[in-house]
């Protein structure tokens, strides 16, 4: 990593008349546009030529960490291997250079994918069927409880205007519940960090359209009331949201269609191991169980006599132009058939054992406030000795220094001093062996040298950064950057 | 027997179980109760190995047909520059995630730095952000966006000459978030102004939603929308399609207060319709509005210059149910993408890629005419797509364009083609098409 030789930015690489690209000499003859049609000024873009453009972006990559480059435990985001294979396959030009409103004729290998990941997922999860149009998992939570008040609406239901969200849920829950249109209810936590039933008894009546869970949840405790939970749900006339944030250690084990939810999403970024890409594009794949398909969005991918059709019907929600991420779509659709039946079976169980042994190797010097069992993640509450003072912030920021990403920090927001580990199944005993050691030498160094800790990273490109002077000052251009004079 | 992404051994299993203290993989679910423990098989297929895999996606790939791309309609087939995918594809980039810990991820802050900036210069707008999923959530977002700024005011105006693709998403997150979309007229394939300008004067407007080049790919006069929409005290949020700004007059200097559209156009693969993404740009005065991630730059401790993501009093994992949006990633390795597409063609590439998609456009207009098939659907200004009403029937000479692997442009009506025309369009392409038309 080296910031300092290569920190510039492309603007600052530009020379006025360099070059860095070919296209063929016009034959169509020259047509002016109408000046009245025209910009007045060019757009300043970058003037370079084509190996500044490579060597600028390389090094770059090079300021970054993958999951390729290191161990990265950063909990709710299941940071697994991105398989190569999966990246050959969506660089197919027989998928790349398809026009999304072809005749379904020319695409029939394309409607396949779409249509057999649809079935898959339906498989894995036990829901009756599935959109992939969704871009992401906040996309999907969105499209999800769009599905549900459509369903309450179809019945001349408009009462149902709440949803019931556990304190420990992500951020997104109540946010897409809001663009949605619906108020949001908390539910509180037991001592053990699960739902609190009782609380929720208190909580359901005839205005509420549905309850929004992670099970595991953000904890990663599994919520071992679910099946009383989703009784009283759907006692009430509400129906039962599941968050698939948390899917990954459920494969092979338990299937949120079994555990009572009627609506759903799947984060392929996540638990079908397609790259996460600095924070997108992803897919958040939806599912209803049996009585609700009706209210999936269009378009959908539909199977009749032997051919793929794609079915437009005007009517319903629309969430997209097209079919979803199709070629994010094509890699979770490889990961899938590559693991086949026997492998995929062993995901959930072994990203537990990865989570568990963390937990009980650490638990002396990390603060374990709930104990027993986890699932994929669990969460420690900062150091058990806080006398020096050194935060979870400064733990998180020292692991930097020691080659590995960082835990997840201050969430969920139960916990003061929340650092929210996952391992994932594709890490060996070796590697977590050694991310032991060295969480343990961090909380030697935080009661031996203290400050080590409290200024780290050291060996970075860059040190800690100074957010609130981002905030209160916004630069977020170039131009602004340049004219800036303070 | 060993999986390949699976590096736990029975021996290493055996020590970490004894570790936790349980004696099988399967008491690490104790707690879940049995009635809904999955006991069975997947119904899935039995694991393949890579030679495997390789040889189904081939042979589901052969049930393609790629085709010479006559369609647009949103989605363009434009050159993509070799070096583009070549480095986004770095796995430094692919396999990061959101840029929490910036020490460790200042390539992702410095490129989605430069998207915002490049981005801005496009659209001729002050700020923008680190980008959202596609053109059609981006300008439903910034629908949301405007009735949020308008506080009382509850409904929005859309010209009916938006593509009916992103109509049906605004018409969707409206639905649901309470807001009222009403539709704008359209005269002959343009935005009626007198509809708008009645509608505005109705009072409680938000905002109006129009779309340059418009969904018949006119070059729309957009002179005075901006005063008319605020002197009601509405925004004006327009669609466009990135690449045609290299050269189009901007939603800037139209007077736009929100740019929206698809960044697809600058260089990213069809992709049977994604990924693409999404790009918001507004003015300084919005940005706290703004949905989605922003990254802006500050100073670490050592004085150097780095990047961070800021304003992020606006989002979902602080703000929850009161945030901006629910959007919690952007569409980072494509605005990657974009950034790089726009850094090597640059300045100058730009603009003469949009200029030869114009000119091969009008060249195949032109040459559609001569036939005397074919006549303007609008006699309007167009760009690099247009729409024609032909003599015959529209439906067989499709088909014979497919045949002949010619994706022939969009049917819009019985009788009316939308055809679009990029760069990576030759001479003898357009020139078969014109005379399969002829047959």
């Amino acid at each position: 990593m080296n910031n300092k030789l290569y920190g510039n930015l492309i603007f600052e690489l530009s020379h006025s008349g360099r070059r860095g690209y070919s296209l063929p000499k016009n034959r169509f003859g020259h047509h002016e546009i109408p000046v009245e049609m025209r910009r007045e000024n060019d757009a300043e873009l970058p003037e370079c030529d084509e190996m500044t453009v490579v060597r600028h972006y390389t090094n770059h990559s090079e300021n970054n960490f993958g999951v390729n480059n290191g161990f990265y435990p950063l909990g709710s985001c299941t940071m697994k291997y991105n398989p190569t294979i999966n990246e050959e396959i969506a660089a197919m030009p027989d998928f790349q250079e398809l026009h999304p409103l072809q005749p379904s004729d020319t695409c029939q290998g394309a409607l396949e994918v779409y249509y057999d990941l649809q079935q898959s997922l339906a498989e894995l999860t036990g829901m009756s069927e599935f959109t992939l149009n969704p871009c992401a998992g906040a996309h999907g939570e969105l499209t999800g409880l769009m599905i549900i008040r459509s369903y309450h609406q179809s019945r001349h239901d408009d009462k149902r205007i709440k949803v019931i969200v556990p304190d420990s849920a992500h951020g997104t829950n109540p946010a897409s519940a809001a663009v949605c249109g619906l108020e949001v209810v908390e539910v509180k936590s037991t001592p053990e960090g699960i739902v609190d039933v009782e609380d929720l008894k208190g909580l359901l009546d005839d205005s509420v359209a549905a309850m929004m869970m992670t099970n595991p949840n953000t904890l990663g405790l599994f919520e071992k009331e679910i099946p009383e939970i989703a009784r009283l749900v759907h006692a009430c006339g509400a129906l039962m949201y599941y968050d698939g944030a948390n899917l990954n250690p459920m494969l092979g084990e338990c299937r949120p269609g079994d555990m009572g939810f009627d609506v759903m999403h799947v984060n392929l970024h996540k638990t079908f191991s397609t790259p996460h890409g600095g924070g997108g594009p992803g897919s958040g794949p939806v599912g209803v169980r049996k009585g609700l398909e009706e209210f999936l969005p269009s378009p959908r991918v539909i199977h009749e006599n032997g051919k793929y059709e794609i079915d437009r019907k005007a009517k319903g929600i629309s969430v997209g132009a097209f079919l979803g991420n199709f070629a994010v779509i094509l890699r979770a659709y490889a990961y899938i058939l590559s693991l086949g039946k026997e492998n995929i079976k062993m995901v959930g169980p072994l990203a537990t054992l990865n989570a568990n042994y963390i937990k009980e190797c650490l638990k002396d010097v990390y603060e374990l406030p709930i104990q027993g069992l986890c699932k994929h993640e669990f969460v420690f509450n900062g150091l058990k000795d806080k006398s020096t003072g050194v935060t979870t912030m400064d733990v998180a920021k020292r692991l930097l220094d020691y080659g590995y990403h960082a835990p997840t920090i201050y969430f969920p927001l139960l916990f003061h001093e929340a650092m929210m580990i996952e391992p994932t199944e594709n890490e060996s005993k070796d590697t977590i062996d050694g991310f032991i050691d060295v969480l343990r030498k961090i909380a030697n160094e935080a009661l031996e040298t203290p400050d080590v800790v409290k200024t780290a990273p050291h060996n970075t490109p860059i040190t800690r950064v100074d957010d609130v002077l981002a905030a209160k000052h916004p630069i977020v251009t170039y131009k602004q950057m340049i004219n800036d004079n303070d | 027997m060993q999986y390949k992404y699976f590096p736990q051994t029975e021996e290493d299993i055996a020590l970490m179980l004894d570790k936790i203290g349980v004696k099988s993989l399967d008491d690490l679910y104790a707690e879940v109760p049995e009635c809904i423990r999955f006991r069975q098989d997947y119904h899935l297929p039995e694991a393949k190995s890579e030679i495997e895999i390789r040889q189904l996606f081939n042979q589901l790939g052969s049930k393609n047909k790629r085709l010479t791309v006559f369609a647009g309609a949103g989605v363009y087939d434009h050159y993509t520059p070799s070096i583009v995918p070549n480095l986004v594809e770095r796995s430094e980039f692919l396999t990061s995630y959101t840029p929490y810990q910036a020490e460790i991820s200042q390539g992702t802050l410095h490129y989605i730095f430069e998207y915002q900036s490049m981005m801005s210069e496009l659209t001729g707008m002050e700020i923008s952000n680190a980008s959202m999923y596609d053109g059609t959530t981006s300008t439903a977002e910034a629908v949301l966006m405007a009735n949020a700024v308008a506080k009382k005011a509850n409904t929005v105006l859309v010209s009916a000459t938006v593509d009916p693709k992103i109509l049906s998403v605004i018409r969707t997150y409206a639905h649901f978030h309470g807001v009222n979309i009403e539709l704008i007229a359209e005269n002959d394939g343009i935005t009626s102004r007198e509809d708008m300008d009645a509608k505005l004067a109705g009072g409680g407007i938000a905002g109006v939603v129009v779309q340059q080049p418009n969904y018949y790919g006119i070059v729309e006069d957009y002179s005075g929308y901006a005063d008319a929409c605020h002197q009601q005290k509405a925004l004006l949020i327009m669609n466009s399609v990135a690449a045609d700004l290299a050269l189009l007059k901007t939603p800037g200097e139209w007077g736009a207060d929100i740019a929206v559209g698809d960044g697809q156009s600058l260089g990213i693969p069809m992709s049977f319709g994604g990924p693409y993404v999404g790009y918001m740009c507004c003015t300084e005065k919005l940005m706290r509005k703004m949905p989605g991630r922003i990254v802006g730059k500050t100073l670490d401790q050592n004085g150097q210059r780095a990047f961070v993501l800021t304003l992020q009093a606006r989002e979902q994992h602080i703000r929850r149910q009161k945030a901006t949006s629910n959007i919690c990633s952007n569409e980072s390795l494509m605005a990657l993408f974009v950034t790089i597409y726009m850094s090597v063609m640059g300045k100058e590439g730009v603009k003469e890629a949009a200029q030869t998609s114009y000119d091969g456009a009008h060249y195949l207009c032109e040459e559609l005419l001569k036939t005397k098939h074919f006549s303007l659907t609008f006699d309007k200004p167009f760009f690099n797509e247009f729409c024609v009403r032909y003599d015959g029937d529209a439906d067989k000479l499709y088909q014979t364009l497919l045949d002949n692997g010619i994706l022939g442009g969009i049917k819009i009506s019985d009788h009316d083609i939308m055809f679009a025309v990029t760069e990576k369009r030759t001479k003898e392409e357009i020139d078969k098409l014109v005379e399969l038309t002829r047959l």
